[in-house]
């Protein structure tokens, strides 16, 4: 979240579109009806009329895969109807910039596209420069080059009824939605989104979240009080461990995970640091080293030094162009790639795209280690379903861990904030906590490289200090995390001792002298205590930013790219949403995106949006895999022949694997139906935590399918009976659910029924439950995140048996 | 004797079915074994180990094409409780009021399985139960522990968006008749308290009460 959760209060229109928030973030709903009882407006947007579209003003259908589609045309009702904060999109965005003569746009493709690598060179989608290296600007919109006219272009061919052709939203709806949001682009006006997977899980995944990023940036949104980009995340603590380097592509605190090519430091540093020509940009960025050299610090300690570059030889690094995330990792196991696997706290047999796959790639493993509370799918996966256990050769270990509740330690929620737990209660005997097992672990391996091992440098310089006697300790951790000076040092004026806590990361240097795990949580634990352990409730601006509560990143800045919040004075764009305040020469109100003077101050300003190396929110994304502009790309499988917007039917650059599991098949009268899958309030993840629970499971037994009654009576189906739901991957079997939620739509013409599973059941338990609905889902993914696209597939659902009692 | 109140907005209700578990939780109820019958609701109804149920009705609707109602019940506690008239005539006093006003149903209800039948009858919305571990009635109790401790009940404290509050008789009722006057101009006019002279759970609907759960 650019926000944070209580801030949803302070919205005028929340549009949730890509999330069953009541369904999944219940407690959410507490803000979004507070900003209703002040009179905002609430949309829904989804396939299907859910438990949020229940509390909705507005509620639009649309197909599985379309989002883009829905909002392009959006974005063409605010361009046409000048409906966009044109001050803000002139100053804050980079609508104004000049786009190189290189640039195209022809029939779904942008210029520079590979078709043999599938893939593009993005360098024919960069900006015109001047003499100084500045990026060329006409802050009145106009030049046919600017970014804001090839949008208005690119986006003009979203006119309403294509749109409502590809989504299968009738055209009064899309207006009824379109309309409502636009009026955010008011000054006193804020609108809102609330996302989560229904977004992410495409093969259009990035370029969802941008498109609506871009509406929010012209609207006039974003750093401001009720609007934002608002990720909800899946899991209580998944934007921590993405803070902390889960996926493959980054180490802490978004710093890039080194490439082959990095062959040095020097190297390094030169390639992932971002430039700038323009004074007025602050390019945070810029300070990568610092970062990166305090990072080396907290892993190699006093073995990182100057001479040998920090230890920068010592971190591992992936090669140039190739990816390694859970789709390429099951890839790669599948074909029988890998000896051993820690699954670790996950349910891979049930949770990722493919689950067949999974299952017989983890069938291909010398050994396997899976750590987790219960038993599970994943743990014993080969005696599941059509599984031959006499003829899999993985060795199995499962180590029992503390729950969450049972270990002291911080997360840090879709807002931002790391809150720190105490143990609320005593673990069972014979479980060890992660980080004890972790702890043990390392410590076996550094003991075996003792005597022998190749490479033994990363491993036997670990730094351990913060470990006592074998044992994990979250308080040396977190500090660590936040970071230490290394030896006496002066910065900015203020002289610090060698182990003294770091204040913040603009003390952080590239010399050594300091360390920091993680610099965007460097401010998280100082000598003033933990941060994150408070729990004041002041709240100053009334606003609800609660700056005592907890602590967020980054300098418990709670609204990033909150200059923008205010207009080239430093006065917020409308008084009713004042978060922050250029006044009497300084800032007032939440921590400002850099202390700087507003825009109007030419001398000594800096552009609001520090993190981009021009100082301005990008419109126009030129580092994105799959093109500078959002566009509609149809599914990989999908019910229709063609895309209406052009020849290309899929995202171009999108992953397609190519073993006998990746079957997949689209406009197959074979399988007929839009298939989606998604969560249940009842259930966490794929269940693991709550199929166990009697009161849980009481309140959902057993998987089923929702569809329309229309197709039911098409299929000769009734509410209750037992249904097989198959795809060209695999099947399950499924109670129907017959609802008038769910309902036909007319899309180029033809009519296309939908149907959606939850993915939180699975065989292991309870027996009669069912299994998991990803058995059915296809390993594709988003090209920039290669997450799966898991929400938009292709069905059959056939009747089984008889009605149940 | 003011005593407690619930108020219960079900314009705010998201179905989270927070209610229902905190209920059993509190109350550390057994689960039964069910089956997935076609429906988010589950139990089907409320029975000896189920003293608060979500329930959820869908019907098509001119405005957004559907509506989807979600109504948490359980006992009402009503000021002239029906059942505990029928009841005095079998047992006196085996179902008593205590003074927050909840109806609680006493040891003493052990052993009249033959009137279960007619006791449920006597309830408006047939909310008692038989439950075979217990051997008598059940039904909602209000907490009474925990009221008596100055707490909330169970199912009001876990509600997550003010659908379910639980207070002091005149603070339910202003919260009442507020929320009554917002949603009346958010629904053109629509809105009611359902029952609001006679029980303790004052409900506030935006629809024929039909729509929400089954009426006798």
């Amino acid at each position: 979240m650019t926000n944070h959760w209580i801030d949803i209060r302070n919205s005028d229109c929340i549009l949730i579109m890509g999330s069953n928030a009541a369904e999944n973030h219940p407690i959410s709903m507490k803000w979004v009806g507070k900003a209703m009882d002040k009179g905002a407006t609430l949309i829904s947007v989804d396939p299907r009329f859910t438990r949020t579209s229940s509390k909705a003003d507005i509620y639009a259908p649309l197909r599985s895969g379309t989002d883009i589609a829905f909002l392009g045309g959006m974005m063409n009702y605010i361009l046409s109807n000048n409906k966009f904060h044109k001050e803000y999109a002139a100053n804050y965005t980079n609508a104004s910039f000049i786009v190189g003569s290189e640039f195209d746009f022809k029939d779904g493709l942008f210029a520079g596209y590979d078709p043999k690598k599938k893939k593009y060179d993005k360098s024919k989608w960069a900006f015109e420069k001047d003499g100084n290296g500045v990026p060329k600007r006409d802050l009145t919109l106009k030049d046919p080059r600017c970014v804001f006219q090839l949008m208005k272009k690119h986006y003009s061919r979203y006119t309403p009824k294509t749109v409502s052709s590809i989504t299968g939203t009738p055209e009064k709806d899309l207006k009824k939605v379109w309309e409502p949001y636009a009026k955010t682009g008011a000054a006193d006006k804020t609108g809102t989104i609330m996302y989560a997977m229904g977004w992410t899980q495409h093969t259009v995944g990035v370029q969802n979240i941008r498109m609506m990023a871009m509406i929010q940036l012209l609207l006039g949104n974003m750093g401001r009080p009720g609007g934002g980009v608002n990720a909800l995340r899946g899991e209580s603590n998944v934007q921590g461990s993405t803070d902390h380097c889960l996926l493959f592509h980054i180490l802490p605190g978004y710093l890039k995970t080194p490439r082959a090519s990095n062959d040095s430091l020097a190297a390094y540093n030169k390639k992932w640091t971002p430039k700038t020509s323009d004074p007025l940009s602050a390019n945070w960025w810029g300070n990568t080293p610092k970062y990166s050299v305090s990072f080396l610090k907290s892993m190699f300690g006093e073995a990182a030094t100057q001479e040998n570059n920090f230890g920068y030889s010592w971190l591992p690094k992936i090669d140039d162009g190739k990816t390694y995330s859970w789709l390429d990792i099951f890839d790669e196991m599948y074909q029988g790639k890998f000896k051993g696997f820690f699954a670790w706290g996950q349910n891979p047999a049930c949770s990722g795209a493919n689950s067949n796959k999974t299952r017989q790639a983890m069938a291909k493993l010398d050994w396997m280690v899976n750590v987790n509370i219960f038993d599970n799918e994943t743990a014993s996966f080969w005696k599941g379903p059509g599984m031959k256990p006499d003829e899999i050769k993985t060795e199995v270990f499962f180590l029992p861990c503390y729950t969450s509740v049972e270990k002291e330690g911080s997360i840090t929620n879709s807002g931002r904030w790391m809150q720190w737990r105490y143990a609320a209660s005593k673990p069972p005997r014979g479980c060890k906590s992660d980080g004890d097992i972790m702890v043990e672990l390392f410590e076996k391996v550094r003991e075996l490289y003792e005597t022998d091992g190749k490479f033994p440098e990363p491993i036997k310089n670990m730094r351990w200090d913060y470990v006592k006697d074998g044992k994990f300790d979250a308080h040396a951790i977190a500090k660590l995390v936040n970071g230490y000076f290394e030896k006496d040092a002066t910065v900015k004026g203020k002289s610090f001792k060698k182990g003294t806590l770091v204040p913040s990361f603009a003390y952080l240097l590239d010399d050594g002298s300091t360390s920091s795990g993680n610099w965007l949580y460097c401010n998280s634990y100082t000598e003033k205590g933990n941060m994150a352990a408070r729990r004041e409730k002041k709240d100053p601006t009334g606003m609800g930013l609660y700056p005592e509560w907890s602590w967020c990143w980054p300098v418990n800045r709670r609204i990033i790219y909150n200059r923008a919040s205010v207009d080239l004075n430093g006065k917020p764009w409308s008084a009713n949403k004042n978060i922050l305040e250029y006044k009497d020469g300084k800032w007032v109100g939440d921590v400002p995106d850099g202390g700087w003077p507003p825009m109007s101050n030419k001398e000594k300003t800096k552009r609001p949006f520090i993190m981009k190396p021009d100082g301005v929110a990008s419109v126009f994304g030129p580092g994105r895999a799959d093109g500078p502009l959002p566009e509609h790309y149809e599914p990989l499988e999908c019910p229709v022949p063609k895309n209406l917007m052009s020849s290309q039917r899929m995202n171009p650059v999108a992953p397609v694997y190519g073993t006998e599991a990746d079957a997949h098949l689209s406009c197959d009268p074979r399988f007929p139906f839009v298939g989606t899958t998604y969560r249940v309030t009842e259930h966490w993840q794929t269940g693991i935590l709550t199929r166990w629970q009697p009161w849980l499971l009481e309140t959902q037994p057993q998987l089923f399918v929702e569809m329309s009654n229309e197709l039911a009576k098409l299929k000769g189906i009734n509410n209750g009976d037992m249904c097989k739901v198959s795809s060209a991957r695999g099947k399950v079997e499924a109670v129907a659910m017959v609802t008038g939620r769910f309902k036909p739509m007319t899309v180029q013409g033809l009519t296309v029924h939908q149907v959606g599973l939850p993915w939180c059941f699975g065989w292991i338990y309870p027996k009669d439950g069912g299994d998991s609905a990803n058995l059915l889902t296809p390993s594709t993914g988003d090209p920039n995140t290669r997450i799966p696209e898991t929400k938009a597939f292709m069905v059959n659902v056939e009747k089984l048996g008889k009605r149940r009692a | 004797m003011a005593g407690k109140f619930f108020f219960i907005d079900t314009t705010r209700c998201t179905a989270c079915r927070g209610c229902q578990i905190a209920c059993k939780q509190y109350k550390k109820h057994s689960a039964s074994k069910t089956k997935q019958y076609g429906s988010y609701q589950n139990p089907l109804d409320l029975d000896g180990n189920t003293f608060r149920l979500v329930r959820f009705s869908e019907h098509p609707s001119k405005e957004n094409s559907m509506v989807w109602y979600f109504f948490t019940e359980a006992c009402r506690h009503c000021l002239k409780p029906p059942c505990k008239k029928k009841v005095d005539q079998i047992k006196k006093d085996a179902i008593i009021v205590n003074e927050f006003g909840a109806v609680l149903y006493t040891e003493k209800m052990k052993g009249l399985e033959k009137s279960s039948k007619a006791i449920k009858q006597a309830c408006p919305w047939s909310i008692p139960n038989w439950s075979k571990e217990e051997k008598q009635m059940v039904k909602c109790n209000m907490c009474y522990d925990r009221v008596e401790a100055g707490l909330p009940t169970a199912c009001a404290k876990a509600c997550p968006t003010g659908a379910l509050n639980f207070g002091d008789e005149a603070d339910m009722k202003k919260l009442a008749q507020e929320r009554l006057a917002a949603v009346k101009k958010k629904f053109g006019g629509r809105g009611e308290i359902l029952d609001l002279e006679d029980v303790r759970a004052l409900y506030l609907i935006i629809d024929e009460q039909a729509k929400y759960r089954p009426v006798a």
